[in-house]
């Protein structure tokens, strides 16, 4: 058994076109090139493994169903493969061995693909509920250049879940893509969410995890040309026993590409843990990158753990912007004295702040109604800790 | 009617963890409804800690003293309460408060303050047209609290809440800093209308003259190393606009 390499190496899966970038650097298809972790490993030492089922060590059996709607508008197609389309795999390396396992494993894969210049009147909604058992699953999202979508999908029910989406945003294409982790509070999720974001193109990711008893999901975005453009938004709210681990990476392998990462967490509740791990590298040569990174957590009670790690590495002196923020603490009291200093009773300031705390991010995703659903989700689940 | 006092008023400002320093050495002074106090000093000497302590900040400590309200020590309520027994600090420097909307926190505001929550339509009324005084965009209503404003949008949104809330006593922190004159014109204007009625007392923090050409003060008192050092009437401000507060800074140093 190999180690996974840190050598570009060479495949068959179309990475090949793309400038190099440690998504096509790091990781591998096979899930025999990654042995099985032990918990102290870098990427994994935030991770519960005794609470991943299985999915680390080989011994998760695919026996899952998954019930999944979609609702395509016009200039969407949606389509059910098998493992030898060649449009599966083409957007990054799986990471790490449970994403390789669930490469290494899967039998179906969904396929959407925007037309070129399409510009959809309402989102691509994916709803998926996961009804049992274990399931590798792969997704694919093809915007064909100059098209404009809004993508859901919105992942309910329970089970061991495992696999990846990846996405090409083509030149001058924007999509924004909602992952919403609405799971049942004993489900498992590890997914890597690889983007490749073409010259001009925008690719807004939002991330919303609320449930799931472990959820770990890795954003990954490279570009493919100039002007290229990235925003990933994430909001966790994780409560009672709950663990929420966000890993994303921005590899600026290409001048004149634009990043911003923005997390936010709250936590509240016995053992609740957010880990959010931010990777932004500026390449070797390249000028002009703008990219920031900032992570958030609100802690409501004080048997939360965060942990919160910006990694910013740059190998170039031609940088227009780079920088990271992270802040962890409890509710703001110049914040609540400002509100209370206009007659607000302290209970009422509290609400007020925390859901602010929650709107500020919500308040940026573009379907009317998905905001809505998700504030009264945020609502009820704030209910249970007040 | 309403009678405003200060009684021997001590406070520190809370530095870290454990660290304190007195800031306020003994404060006394009475606002009467209808009557305009400006309280000026040079910087550093203590005037808007005066401010944040009556307030409530949580990071002064009152050590000494009495703030009455008709009587009633305001010192002994929360932050929220002094807010609802009519004392409105307009701050130097407002506070962001992301994701709550001005529009909800100016009705949440109002409704604590007024008792009863006020009637949707007629609220939004009056809301615009108090904007419209002020010359507020009608889409400041939906941004969040001071959020991303400039310092001068900050200053107009205090304004406003003081003419939403109409408090007994409003206690306006160097509400002029940094404002043009037009900006300065149209607060000044705001704190005007406010005192119409002769119902509210106003202690007016300002380290210039200028502002009190537009708000025009009954008595004006020069604030020095944590009191008041001396009092008049308006033509003490022209004193100190000549004079400069050169020989306040020797004596309460």
């Amino acid at each position: 058994m190999t180690s996974p390499s840190t050598e570009p190496k060479a495949h068959s899966h179309g990475l090949g076109e793309i400038p190099f970038s440690k998504l096509a650097t790091h990781g591998s298809f096979d899930v025999n090139d990654f042995p099985v972790p032990n918990g102290r490993e870098e990427e994994w030492r935030f991770t519960p493994l005794r609470r991943l089922k299985g999915l680390h060590n080989g011994k998760a059996v695919a026996d899952g169903t998954d019930k999944v709607e979609v609702d395509a508008p016009e200039g969407v197609t949606v389509e059910t493969v098998g493992r030898d389309d060649e449009r599966l795999g083409t957007a990054g390396f799986p990471a790490d061995r449970v994403t390789a396992q669930a490469y290494s494993s899967f039998e179906q894969a969904t396929v959407v693909t925007v037309a070129q210049g399409a510009v959809p009147e309402r989102p691509v909604t994916i709803d998926r509920e996961a009804r049992g058992g274990t399931r590798f699953d792969q997704f694919v999202i093809e915007v064909k250049p100059l098209a404009e979508v809004v993508v859901v999908l919105n992942q309910t029910g329970t089970g061991v879940r495992a696999g990846s989406v990846d996405v090409h945003v083509g030149e001058g294409a924007r999509l924004t893509l909602i992952s919403l982790q609405d799971w049942d509070n004993d489900a498992v999720d590890v997914s890597q969410h690889n983007a490749q974001v073409a010259k001009d193109a925008t690719f807004k990711s939002i991330v919303i995890t609320l449930g799931g008893d472990l959820v770990r999901l890795s954003p990954k975005v490279a570009y493919k040309g100039r002007g290229a453009n990235a925003e990933l938004h994430g909001l966790y709210f994780t409560g009672d026993g709950q663990h929420h681990e966000h890993r994303s990476l921005i590899d600026h392998n290409v001048s004149n590409t634009r990043s911003r990462v923005e997390y936010k967490g709250a936590l509240s509740g016995k053992g609740a843990h957010g880990v959010w791990i931010g990777d932004v590298i500026i390449g070797e040569g390249t000028t002009g990158t703008d990219s920031y990174e900032h992570n958030r957590n609100l802690q409501l009670t004080d048997d939360t753990r965060v942990d919160s790690v910006p990694n910013l590495e740059i190998f170039t002196g031609e940088v227009e912007g780079a920088g990271h923020a992270s802040a962890s603490g409890r509710l703001d009291d110049i914040h609540l004295f400002y509100l209370r200093s206009r007659g607000i009773p302290e209970d009422e300031a509290r609400r007020l702040v925390i859901r602010g705390y929650f709107l500020e991010l919500v308040g940026r995703i573009p379907v009317e109604g998905l905001r809505e659903e998700i504030m009264a989700k945020v609502e009820r689940k704030l209910a249970e800790h007040e | 009617m309403t009678k405003f006092e200060i009684r021997g008023l001590r406070a520190d400002v809370l530095i870290g963890e454990d660290g304190r320093q007195e800031i306020l050495k003994g404060v006394d002074l009475t606002i009467n409804s209808g009557e305009t106090h400006a309280i000026m000093g040079p910087n550093g000497s203590g005037k808007s800690t005066l401010a944040y302590a009556i307030a409530g900040h949580p990071r002064y400590q009152i050590t000494e003293g009495e703030v009455l309200v008709d009587g009633e020590n305001i010192l002994e309520m929360s932050v929220d309460e002094r807010a609802r027994a009519g004392v409105f600090l307009a701050m130097q420097y407002p506070v962001e408060v992301p994701g709550v909307s001005m529009s909800n926190f100016l009705r949440s505001s109002v409704t604590a303050v007024r008792g009863e929550a006020p009637k949707l339509r007629q609220f939004s009324k009056e809301l615009q047209g108090a904007m419209k005084n002020l010359a507020i965009d009608s889409a400041f209503a939906a941004r969040g609290v001071n959020e991303g404003f400039s310092g001068g949008e900050k200053k107009r949104h205090e304004i406003l809440q003081l003419e939403l809330l109409k408090p007994k006593v409003a206690i306006l922190d160097e509400t002029d800093s940094g404002l043009d004159v037009d900006a300065l014109k149209i607060v000044s204007e705001g704190v005007n209308r406010a005192k119409e009625g002769g119902e509210m007392g106003v202690m007016l923090i300002t380290h210039y003259t200028r502002i009190l050409n537009y708000v025009k003060p009954d008595f004006v008192h020069v604030f020095a190393g944590g009191r008041i050092a001396e009092s008049g009437g308006a033509e003490l401000a022209d004193v100190l606009e000549a004079e400069g507060y050169e020989r306040f800074v020797k004596a309460g140093a």
